[in-house]
């Protein structure tokens, strides 16, 4: 039964890793690049757009964690989305705390609420949980419109902040220095996404979405791993609402209505359940496409908007994560073909 | 990290002497007016291949779930290693040294046979969320450690060709196999099998009886087999349970559980509606 030695079988894989980790990391740097000049040739309205989509992107991203690698269902994390920008803007207004400090003292706090939110809510099965996390979401504004809360919310008014400059008198705009926090923030939130995806405790996390029974055999235990990726996922969420806070310079409870909870799922559906990236794609889709939709109809930009959802999930059914496998297999048969012939003619 | 070698566990050979590995003692479990388990009561030494028969609803698999702690006996104990598990939630069982195969298959169907096999050593490892998410040093470490050893287990099983496949698409002869690499990932002391055989062909049922014994002399693990396969049961097991409508109805060597007039007769269904 045994034919190598694992070791040489380890090489070979390396060999092979270390190829797509190669071009991995030059699409990652041509990215990078893109990236950065971005801003620098852009209009500012444009630039802001773009920053909202990053930030849309971390929070999708926080879903994709919870759904896409643990198959929790949460149609409340525009809540945790409403903690986190309600944290930041508490803090930067009341606090006088400096905007970079808010963004961990964010993610903290709906960790926190995410965990204790998660612990009960894990004894609920796929739907009810979704219900759950739905009551959540539609509970939101009110508390945020409390009166006894209005000392630091605000109240209906909600908060407004002052939007940052660029620090040591760095020869940028406003809205420019944002977008760049906002993409060191987004690599390194993804970063740690994609460590934990591929980890153990990744693994951990996929196993239970799979098979709870299984993932309990091989010692697996679900009510800590669930729990804990529910905080998770609401720090990303809570992260990402914290720079919304501050890229839109204000909070105010009608920002954060049920419709905001539905937008992250769409977006997490379009880009592709389970599939990393996928929150980039998302992003664009929830920012620009109703955008596009009023430009074809104002009075029916709603309608448009659903009818172009529908065609999306029609023509890809598994988001973009699905269309894009389907490009590079076509892809990998075409070159396969080219290979083919040409090595025929030799 | 402790046990992550594909060495044996305890070398030292136990005498027959000694304390039994598992004890299950008087067990009984019913669901609403079906009694599955009807005060079962048995032992296995280590080192030992028990083979568990019984016909169709006997109550094997349902003993299997006590055992890995699924479900929970409405009387009765358990001990393993003199110790009963009974007060250990199911998640802590693997990590005991008890690993289980499952009779329909139950595999992380999204995830390929790398990954599948790689789960199986998370009871044996150690990390947090913390330290995944930064991929501080230790983790890295110990997941080089884990995939050496799963591609040590790939091979053993044969399974290199479909390493990288996603497990849906394999045939259930693999299938099975993926399921006992991920058993073993977690290096058991005890090996509960249900049904290994099912839905394999001939030729790899023939192949299925070697492997059992060839994991038990690799890797020193005492083997719980449920099989109806009875040529295979027969042929490796070092002693022989059979249970019919939850109670056990014979134990003993594979030549006397196979005479055994009450096993002939559950076997026949003479009685059975
Ligand atoms: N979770 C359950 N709920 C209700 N009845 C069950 C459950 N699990 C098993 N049973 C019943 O217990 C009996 C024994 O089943 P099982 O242990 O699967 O038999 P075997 O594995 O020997 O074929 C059957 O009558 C079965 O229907
Ligand atoms: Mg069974």
């Amino acid at each position: 039964m045994k034919t190598d030695t694992p070791t040489a079988m380890l090489d070979a894989q390396d060999n092979a890793s270390s190829n797509a980790g190669m071009w991995r990391l030059l699409i990652a740097l041509g990215l990078l690049a893109f990236l950065i000049g971005l801003p620098l040739l852009s209009k500012n309205f444009f630039v802001f757009q773009l920053t909202l989509a990053m930030v849309y992107a971390i929070a999708i991203l926080g879903l994709n964690l919870l759904t896409g690698f643990n198959g929790q269902f949460s149609l409340g994390h525009g809540a945790f989305y409403a903690i986190g920008a309600y944290t930041a803007a508490i803090l930067m207004d009341q606090g006088g705390i400096s905007y970079i400090w808010t963004i961990p003292a964010a993610g903290m706090i709906c960790f926190v609420a995410g965990f204790l939110f998660g612990l009960p809510a894990l004894r609920l099965e796929g739907t009810y949980l979704a219900l759950a996390t739905f009551a959540l979401a539609v509970a939101m504004p009110q508390i945020l419109k409390f009166s006894p809360l209005e000392h630091w919310t605000g109240g209906v008014q909600g908060i407004v902040i002052l939007k940052p400059d660029a620090p040591f008198g760095l020869p940028i705009s406003q809205d420019q220095w944002l977008y760049y926090f906002t993409l060191v923030t987004l690599i390194l939130m993804f970063a740690f996404a994609y460590n934990l995806v591929g980890s153990r405790t990744g693994r951990a996390m996929k196993a239970i979405r799979d098979n709870p029974t299984a993932a309990k055999a091989m010692g697996i235990n679900l009510s800590l791993f669930k729990s804990l990726t529910f905080g998770v996922s609401a720090l990303y969420v809570g992260v990402a609402g914290a720079l919304s806070a501050i890229v839109v310079q204000f909070v105010a409870p009608d920002s954060f209505t049920f419709a905001l909870s539905v937008i992250l799922f769409v977006g997490l559906v379009v880009g592709g359940v389970g599939w990393i990236p996928g929150a980039f794609f998302g992003a664009l889709f929830i920012l620009f496409v109703p955008h596009f939709a009023e430009g074809i109809s104002k009075g029916l930009a709603g309608a448009v908007y659903g009818i172009m959802l529908i065609l999306l999930i029609f023509i890809m059914p598994s988001g973009a994560a699905g269309l894009l496998k389907l490009l590079l297999d076509r892809f990998a048969i075409v070159r396969r073909l080219i290979e083919g012939l040409s090595g025929r003619k030799r | 990290m402790t046990s992550l070698t594909l060495q044996s566990r305890a070398q030292s050979a136990p005498s027959r002497a000694a304390a039994p590995l598992l004890a299950v003692d008087n067990v009984g479990l019913r669901f609403g007016g079906i009694v599955a388990l009807d005060g079962i009561s048995f032992e296995q030494h280590e080192g030992q291949i028990l083979g568990l028969i019984g016909p169709n609803g006997a109550g094997k698999t349902t003993l299997f779930n006590c055992l890995s702690r699924l479900y929970t006996p409405d009387r009765g104990d358990i001990r393993f290693t003199g110790k009963t598990i009974l007060s250990q939630p199911a998640h802590k069982i693997a990590g005991i040294g008890i690993s289980r195969t499952f009779q329909n298959l139950a595999l992380f169907q999204h995830m390929n046979v790398f990954d599948n096999i790689r789960v199986g050593f998370h009871s044996t490892t150690k990390s947090n969320y913390l330290s995944d998410a930064l991929n501080l040093g230790g983790v890295r470490r110990q997941d080089e450690e884990i995939e050496y050893v799963a591609w040590t287990l790939i091979d053993y099983l044969g399974l290199r060709a479909d390493s990288k496949r996603i497990v849906t698409d394999l045939p259930v002869g693999t299938r099975k196999r993926v399921e006992l690499a991920r058993a073993l990932a977690a290096n058991p002391r005890l090996l509960l099998l249900d049904e290994p055989a099912g839905g394999l062909n001939h030729h790899e049922v023939e192949h299925l009886g070697e492997l059992i014994q060839q994991i038990r002399a690799d890797r020193n693990v005492t083997v719980l087999l449920v099989e109806h396969h009875m040529s295979l049961v027969m042929s490796i097991s070092d002693k022989v349970v059979a249970l019919d409508f939850g109670r056990k109805i014979a134990e003993g060597t594979p030549a006397e559980v196979q005479n055994d007039p009450d096993v002939i007769r559950a076997y026949l269904g003479t009685d059975r509606k």
